[in-house]
């Protein structure tokens, strides 16, 4: 049976990975290509970059960046970040990436989802939804967070899936930098809502909240952090040993 | 030598990169000659079966890896690449495939057990059903990454290893010259790495 997936996220800066790293024997590492070795060699099942570098100079660095990690990590990368238009998708696959991550310009472009599906593939193409509780509701929100869409959550994750999104990244703005824990609530909607791939992001502050995550959602797929794998707060192989005694499901 | 074929579908950088990371000679190519004088062959492939059968098809390439296979060259179809190599597929319709090895390829849906997610994406573990030289790096239970909606049936002869998701699903093929997996060797990090070794040893 297939394995719940662990997935650190690396957000990378004019090709440096810019929230600080911290591990053991690894200090203060600024290249996301021996930052993405590392994860490689210690368990995780795959990996995101975003790039969160806002210049045309900066793209193109990014794009060095992950020509050179796909040379030399051979485990899934979905690439996300200012993705606009199937030309960023093909930018990014033809360096390696295996998905594709849109957010804000599925937002702006509505037929965005559906082209990319089309040309590259339901697999390729993965919905992130930013999310946060506005009265009561869930709202979906661009722009990194700053601007509120209006729109409900789970109706847009529907119709992005209906339209060839693989898979969903589920990023809780209300749990997010708080480590107490993913959005239960929040992913328990969507996973009943939608029958692709859900990953759990925003919130994970111990191994404790990854076991939860796996029992509380039968159906959750993998779960997915930056700051507590960075900082070493957790390692990955201790992790998964802890999900496998509480028999979740594990590649070790 | 080794030649992935490049038929206009797929992203081919990484299996290019993991055949060089496991220190083998490879050329993506789609140029006859350059697969002729190739000493193994492999077939990649995303996407739709029909889309990438007919594109196989018009480049007339199809016709040189049939003709390359005839005469003893190894080849191995990969994932998309792999379900070319039977008889048949039914994903949407019903489309030729190579007719390299007896068996055809048909959805999962409707055949695993509802509640499970289609595509099978993720990590899932290798059962090997017969012994073979691909493995010889591997072992039993090691695991490999899978993106598919799809599997190949009535391959009993060429089936050398099966995954569990709800039922026993194909993941790896191989009759005589003509080697297959479902799974993605070259995004299933060292198991992945070890497997293409093997292929680029035999």
């Amino acid at each position: 049976m297939i394995t719940k997936r662990i997935i650190p996220c690396l957000d990378v800066k004019d090709g440096k990975v810019v929230k600080g790293v911290n591990f053991a024997g690894l200090r203060d590492v600024a290249s996301p290509v021996d930052l993405a070795k590392f994860y490689s060699d210690n368990g995780a099942d795959e990996l995101v970059f975003y790039d969160i570098t806002a210049s045309a100079e900066g793209r193109a660095l990014f794009t060095d960046i992950l020509r050179e990690t796909a040379s030399s990590v051979f485990i899934p990368l979905t690439v996300g970040g200012g993705i606009r238009t199937t030309d960023d998708f093909e930018r990014v696959l033809a360096c390696g990436a295996d998905k594709v991550s849109v957010n804000s310009g599925a937002i702006a472009n509505r037929d965005l989802i559906g082209e990319a599906a089309k040309k590259y593939g339901d697999q390729c193409v993965v919905i992130s939804a930013d999310i946060k509780r506005v009265n009561g509701a869930f709202h979906v929100f661009a722009k990194g967070g700053r601007e509120d869409t209006g729109m409900e959550a789970i109706e847009w994750i529907k119709r992005c899936v209906g339209e060839g999104a693989g898979e969903v990244v589920v990023n809780s703005m209300d749990t997010d930098g708080v480590k107490k824990g993913f959005d239960i609530e929040l992913l328990k909607l969507v996973c009943k809502a939608v029958d692709v791939p859900v990953i759990a992001s925003g919130g994970a502050g111990s191994q404790a909240d990854f076991v939860t995550l796996f029992q509380e959602i039968s159906t959750i797929d993998a779960g997915l952090a930056a700051s507590v794998f960075h900082f070493g707060e957790i390692a990955i192989p201790d992790l998964k040993n802890t999900l496998k005694k509480n028999n979740i499901n594990v590649r070790l | 030598m080794i030649a992935i074929v490049d038929y206009g579908v797929g992203n081919l950088f990484s299996l290019h990169s993991s055949l060089k990371k496991v220190g083998c000679e490879t050329v993506v190519t789609s140029d006859k000659k350059t697969i002729e004088n190739a000493e193994k062959i492999i077939l990649p492939g995303v996407g739709a079966f029909e889309d990438a059968a007919k594109k196989l098809r018009d480049s007339g390439l199809d016709a040189v890896v049939k003709a390359e296979v005839k005469k003893g060259k190894y080849l191995m179809g990969i994932c998309l690449g792999m379900q070319m190599l039977f008889e048949k597929s039914f994903e949407y319709g019903e489309h030729q495939g190579l007719g390299l090895l007896k068996g055809n390829v048909v959805p999962m849906k409707g055949y695993i057990d509802k509640d499970l997610k289609i595509p099978h994406i993720g990590w899932n573990k290798l059962h090997f059903e017969k012994p073979h030289f691909l493995f010889k790096y591997c072992k039993e239970s090691d695991f490999v990454y899978f993106v598919h909606s799809y599997f190949a049936t009535d391959c009993k002869e060429s089936v050398i290893a099966t995954t569990e998701y709800g039922k026993m699903l194909t993941a790896a093929v191989g009759k005589d010259n003509v080697l297959g997996c479902q799974f993605h060797p070259e995004k299933s990090g060292d198991v992945g790495l070890n497997i293409l070794r093997a292929f680029c040893e035999a």
